[in-house]
This record gives C-alpha cells, structure tokens and sequence, in this order.
C-alpha cells in the first residue's frame, strides 16, 4: 500500500474524530487521522498540569497583551495564563462577524476534547420527536432506540460517572459510581422533592470523569485541572482514551499540521476517493486516498472544508444539493440563571475539588406544562463555601481581614441556564471570500442569533431560577440574565443536519453525505435539533454507529 | 498636583512656612519622596513600599507569614505593568504618592516612617474612603486606587505559595472527593 493510501480517513482529532479513529482501527481498517495543528502528547505534554496559581506570572490573570492577542477568547473564560495554547490563535485564523459569534476553538490533536466541560447527557425521545411535533427543522430520523445501544457501547468506554435517577426526561446510562453532593445541595434536592413533587429534579451532574479506573487511566484525582490536560487520565479525551486504544491496534497513522483543504470528489464513482491537504508549517500540499472518510473537523469547520469541496459539480460544495449545508447553526444559549447565599450548615464542609456539579433537567414545555416558547432549558449549578474571594467589605484591614479570609465564608447555591435553540435556516455560515486566514484559506462568515423563542424562553430560565433557589429557603436571590451571544455555550450544532429526505437534509440516518455516501459526517455537523443538554456523549453515539454502518457497507460493497 | 506639591504651594503662597510643615516634610526620606514617580517600571523602593503596605492589610500571624513575605509588592507591580488598562496603571502610579501623603497628612509621617499602629490607623481611613467612593461611583468613574492596592493584596497573597498553604489549607492531589463533611470552627479554608 502507497504511504498516502488508506482504508479510512479521519478529519479531526477532537471527540467524535477521536471516536471514528478507535472504532474504525478496531474493526481492522489502516486508518489516517488528520489533525490541523500540532500534536499535543498524552501527559508529556500537559505543560502546566502541575502547576498552581503561584507558579504563573500574573497568578493567571490575563495580560493586556494576551488581551490584544486574542480579540475573540477574550469575550469569555478560556483566555487565561494555564493554557492559552490549547486554544486557536485568533489572528492566524479570524473569522467574519456578519452578527457576533463567538467561536472558541482547539487546533491541536485532541482538540476541544482536551478542555470540554465533560457533562455527558442522554438525549431522550421527548429531544428526538421535538421537531416533528412543532415543526421546525426537520424531522430526526433516528429515535431513542435505535441509539440506546450506541449510548451503552460509548458509555461504557468513556467512562461516565453519574446516578441512576430512573427520570423519563433524562435516560439513564452505564455509569460509573456517582460523585457525592455537598450537604447543601443535598438540602436543595430534597426541598425541590417537597415542593414539586416530582416535577422538577435536580441530580449529581453526569461527567466524563471517572470514579473507578479503566485500562491505562486512574480514576480521578479531584484536583479540578482538567483543563490543562489530565496526567492521570482522569476524564475522557482523545488523548487518555480514544487515541490509545486506536494506536493499540497497529492501525492507526496521526498526521499533525496537516489542514485538510478540500475531499477530493469523483464525479464518475460519485464518492469521494481521497483529501487534500496542506502542511500547516511548510504550507506544501499532500493528498491522501482511502475508500471511506469521516468528517470530524468541529461543526463549523466540517461545513467549510465541504464548501471548498466539489465546486465544480456543486459551486456550494459538497453536501450542498439540498441548499441545507451551513444552514441551522444552533448552539445552547447561556449566560441566564440565578445567584444565593445559603444560612447554615456552617458546621459542614468538604474535601476534594469536584470538577463537576448539580444538573436541574429539562421541566418547561414536558407533560402537561405549556409555554409561551417551544423547548426548553436544563441548570448546572452547585452549592459550595465561600473562600478567601468572599466579599471583604465588612472587614477592615490587618489580623482581622486576614483571620476572616482564611476560614470558609457563608455556603452559596447557583444555577446556570443552557437553553436549547431552534433550528432556523436563516442561521448560516458562508465563505468569506473577501478575507483569507494564515494559509491563503477563504474564512467563514458567520451569521448567527438567537431570535424571540429563545429571549422568551430566558425570562423563565431567569424566572424558574431565582424562584427554586427562593423555595429552597436560601437568601439573597439574585437572578442575572448577562450575554448569551450564540457560540460561548462552545455547542455549534447543525450545519450539515440529518434527515429523512435529501432534499432538506445534507446527511441520512447513518451521517452519510447524500450525495457521496462514503462521507460520513459526525461530528455536531449532523444535529437534526439541539435539546438543551450538553451534546458530546450524543456526538460520541452517532460516530461508533456511523462506523459500524460505514464498516458494514463497505464489506457489502455498498460503497 | 499632588499632595506634597499642595503643600508646597500653600507655603508659598503664605510667604513662609506653615506651622509644622517643616516636620512633615523633613520627616520624608528622600526615598519616600520618589514614592510612585518611576512611572510603571516600579523602583525597588515602590516595590519596598508596597510590600510593607501589603503588609499591614495582612500582616503575619503566629501560622503563616505576612503578604512581605509573598512578595506582594512585585507581584503588585507586575499585575499593574502587564494586566492593567492604562488609566488603571496611572490611578495605581499615582496612588502610591497619595498613600504617602496622606500618611503625613495624618500621621506627620511618611508611611514607611509611621508605626504599625499608625500604618493601620491609616489604612483603615483609607479603606473607609475607598468604600464609601466605590459604593457611589458609577460603573464608568475611575476606580479608586486604595481598593486596587487591597484587592491586589488579598487576591496576590492568597494565591502565592505562602498564603495558599500557610494561611489557607492546601492539598495537591486531594485523591477524593468527600461532599460532606464536619467543618470545626476556626479551621482554614480550602486554597483552591
């Protein structure tokens, strides 16, 4: 076999690539996965993994120079000393605002996979029926069943921690043990149980980070670095998981710094036969043949590598018959919620630090309950103990302020809204041809708002907060509804939606492209809706699926 | 005009000296002077300064050391040299001349010069007034720079070796996570 051929080939190295890179390896295909930017080492090169605030300059607070450096991760949390490099150099790849959008990238192997929040959720059929029975969007073609076993298979691998709630709104999973809850959360679960009845629940949020260990990982170690990359494989990541098990099997080739510039297209066999690629650090091109290829490259990415592909047949690209391809971007809208202080239990505390928190599922809009908005939204919150940032007004200055700063302040209890948005075509992203990023690329113009569904739907996720923190008996209620510009909720979904029909679809059930059927789209790229839980665990069950099929109808001689 | 300039100027304008004002001004060292006037290239005396300022808003106890101890008046400085907005940087630069004299307006002595006792006495005043201005200032007036020295202060030495793991508790690699668990009156709290 020629050094640039290939049974399969994986764009992306991020979550659902990392996930078609393991299964594809695993059932016996020579496999290429191609990574845009450089490669970052499982442990070795988790530079700052061990470090504490002390150890960073500025105790890691951004620098007016890294503030300048990064216009677009400034706008939210990940600009910050401990790993700035984990995240795109904003000016070496810009991006056209037409309306603001945040778009917050990884461009290393792992991708955003390294840094994700690790809440891992169950979409339910009440998530897949929502757009067949309001009529926006189109039709799921897949339903809670067929993906259930795709959810246990994903699961058991990935290691989810979390508790079987035994909650129609949220199905359980394969979970490993459950982290435990503060004792003010604790309080809070069971006042909601009181007051509600059932109706509305708050849980242990269900993450990526496992509490027993699995081949090659240690279970966590609650020290709430997951974000600096984790030494102790303690969450889920390309590098601690997906990618391990595929180099295991002798299958796998990882190609770093390679951009996948366009899938090469053969009109006659109506496939794709291969992808071009440019060096990111040489800027030559390569090309790369294989009989299968999974797109993986973040939604918005996947969406312009298929518009630079197949012009000459399609001038929008492949994928782009049905007039559907960079439509429907969604992502969760956030930033809406509610803050309070707890009184007592100051004779209770805790030990460890839980990179995790309570998670409140959906409750508007299920059963009987009908609003003025369609959908719904879901909290993640936590009660915990002030620290020495408590407010320090009241305390002067000397022994006193200092004494009072170094023991634990009053408890607080907070949820944050992630509100699901709709489907609408009018949401896009198109090429900018006007601008080109660091290697001669067109960039992606982004088009992109939440509309009146979702500012009506914000009221309550204000509303609903403030109101089940007050029933709790907890104080000081402050409800916040800040930015929710689309793109911080760091969830694009959409732009190359599945369905029944390739005439308002860009994939079918099984994530291949309708008019190149050894394409496989998995990545959020294929989300048909959005729900309102965090959509990784869902990407992750699409893909192992995906290949299965892929594998399947390649021994068929289907494609 | 600072306030030593004012000072200055009101002699003048008396024709002489005001009463006491030879005091407060030889009680100055000449380092005292130079106070703030190296613009954000901090010199050793600012940064001598600002850790005995940090000092008295957390002073060492019989656990753990002093925000000196910290480092706090470089860490000061490369907070406001790198992280700070120009106009933040010029209300911290020139703060520091304020600090002083108002030291002397109060206590007849530069800051360095006064005593603990006075060096409290003072900052509590100025903390005071820091409240009082934030309290009222709207989000676009400047801020005040007494609250910068202190947040600074708090925020440097609770996140430097010595106060995470002296003044507060600190555990590595904690290895579990326990949700609930007895708290005792008086036990530090968590650093992280």
């Amino acid at each position: 076999m020629a050094d640039n051929v290939f049974d399969a080939i994986v764009i992306g190295s991020g979550i659902s690539g990392g996930w078609a890179a393991k299964e594809l390896c695993e059932k016996g295909l020579k496999t290429i996965m191609l990574e845009r930017g450089r490669n970052i080492e499982h442990v070795r090169d988790y530079v700052n993994a061990n470090k504490e605030a002390w150890d960073y300059p500025h105790h890691n607070k951004p620098t007016q120079q890294m503030i300048s450096d990064y216009p677009v991760l400034k706008r939210d949390y990940p600009l910050s000393e401990s790993n700035l490099d984990y995240w795109a150099v904003d000016k070496e790849s810009p991006y056209t605002e037409i309306k603001r959008f945040d778009w917050f990238r990884g461009y290393h192997v792992g991708g955003r996979s390294l840094m994700w929040g690790r809440q891992s959720y169950r979409w339910g059929d009440h998530d897949f029926e929502a757009n067949a029975k309001d009529g926006h969007g189109v039709d799921w073609p897949v339903r809670y069943g067929e993906i259930a076993p795709w959810y246990d298979h994903v699961e058991k691998f990935a290691g989810i921690s979390g508790n079987r709630d035994g909650l129609d709104i949220l199905p359980d999973g394969q979970f490993m043990p459950p982290m435990e809850m503060t004792c003010v959360e604790t309080d809070f679960v069971s006042k909601l149980k009181d007051k509600y009845k059932g109706s509305r629940h708050a849980i242990i949020g269900r993450t990526a980070n496992i509490t027993q260990p699995l081949p090659g990982r240690t279970n966590c170690q609650y020290r709430n670095k997951c974000a600096l990359g984790c030494p102790f494989g303690g969450y889920f990541s390309t590098q601690s998981s997906t990618y391990p098990a595929a180099m295991k099997t002798g299958n796998l080739t990882l190609r770093p710094w390679g951009i996948v510039t366009k899938i090469l297209y053969d009109k006659d066999k109506k496939k794709a036969i291969g992808v071009e690629v440019m060096d990111g650090e040489t800027n030559k091109i390569y090309t790369y043949y294989a009989k299968i290829i999974f797109l993986n490259a973040s939604t918005l990415n996947s969406a312009w590598i298929l518009m630079n592909s197949a012009t000459d047949i399609w001038p929008d690209g492949l994928g782009s018959s049905s007039g559907e391809l960079g439509h429907n971007i969604m992502d969760h809208h956030l930033g809406v919620g509610a803050h309070s202080t707890v009184e007592g239990f100051e004779d209770k505390y805790y030990f460890g630090r839980r990179a995790n928190g309570l998670y409140v599922p959906q409750f508007r809009n299920v059963g009987n309950d009908k609003r003025d908005y369609l959908r719904a939204f879901g909290y993640q919150g936590g009660g915990s103990r002030e620290g020495y940032k408590q407010t320090p007004e009241e305390m002067a200055i000397g022994i006193e302020l200092k004494e009072a700063l170094s023991v634990p302040g009053h408890w607080t209890m907070s949820l944050g809204g992630f509100g699901e948005t709709l489907p609408y075509h009018e949401n896009k992203v198109t090429l900018d041809k006007t601008r080109q990023d660091k290697w001669g690329m067109n960039i992606l113009a982004m088009d992109i708002e939440y509309k009146d569904n979702e500012k009506r739907m914000r009221v309550d996720m204000k509303q609903d907060a403030m109101e089940m923190l007050s029933d709790a008996g907890f104080k000081d209620v402050k409800g916040y509804d800040g930015d929710g510009t689309l793109g911080r909720g760091i969830h694009e979904m959409g732009s190359a939606r599945m369905g029944r029909d390739p005439k308002t679809s860009v994939l079918n059930k099984y994530n291949q492209i309708w008019d190149a059927p050894n394409v496989f789209v998995t990545d959020g790229s294929f989300m048909a809706s959005s729900s309102c839980v965090n959509p990784s665990l869902t990407y992750m069950a699409f893909t192992a699926r995906a290949v299965d099929h892929a594998v399947s109808e390649l021994k068929k001689g289907n494609i | 005009m600072n306030r030593r300039e004012a000072l200055s100027s009101v002699a003048l304008l008396l024709g002489g000296t005001i009463i006491g004002s030879e005091m407060f001004l030889s009680g100055c060292t000449n380092a005292d002077k130079k106070i703030g006037t190296a613009g954000l290239n901090f010199s050793a005396d600012d940064i001598s300064f600002l850790d005995e300022v940090g000092d008295t808003i957390l002073p060492a106890t019989a656990d753990s050391p002093g925000a000196k101890e910290a480092k706090i008046g470089e860490f000061m400085h490369t907070i406001v040299r790198d992280c700070y907005t120009p106009p933040d940087q010029q209300i911290f630069v020139d703060g520091m001349g304020k600090l002083n004299d108002a030291s002397i307006k109060m206590n007849g002595k530069s800051f360095l010069e006064s005593s603990p006792a006075d060096r409290k006495t003072l900052l509590i005043a100025l903390d005071k007034e820091q409240k009082a201005y934030t309290s009222s200032k709207k989000p676009t007036d400047p801020n005040h720079y007494f609250r910068m020295i202190k947040e600074l202060t708090i925020w440097g030495y609770f996140t430097s070796e010595p106060g995470a793991t002296k003044a507060l508790r600190y555990v590595a690699v904690p290895g579990r996570y326990d949700g609930c668990v007895p708290y005792t009156k008086g036990e530090k709290a968590w650093a992280t």
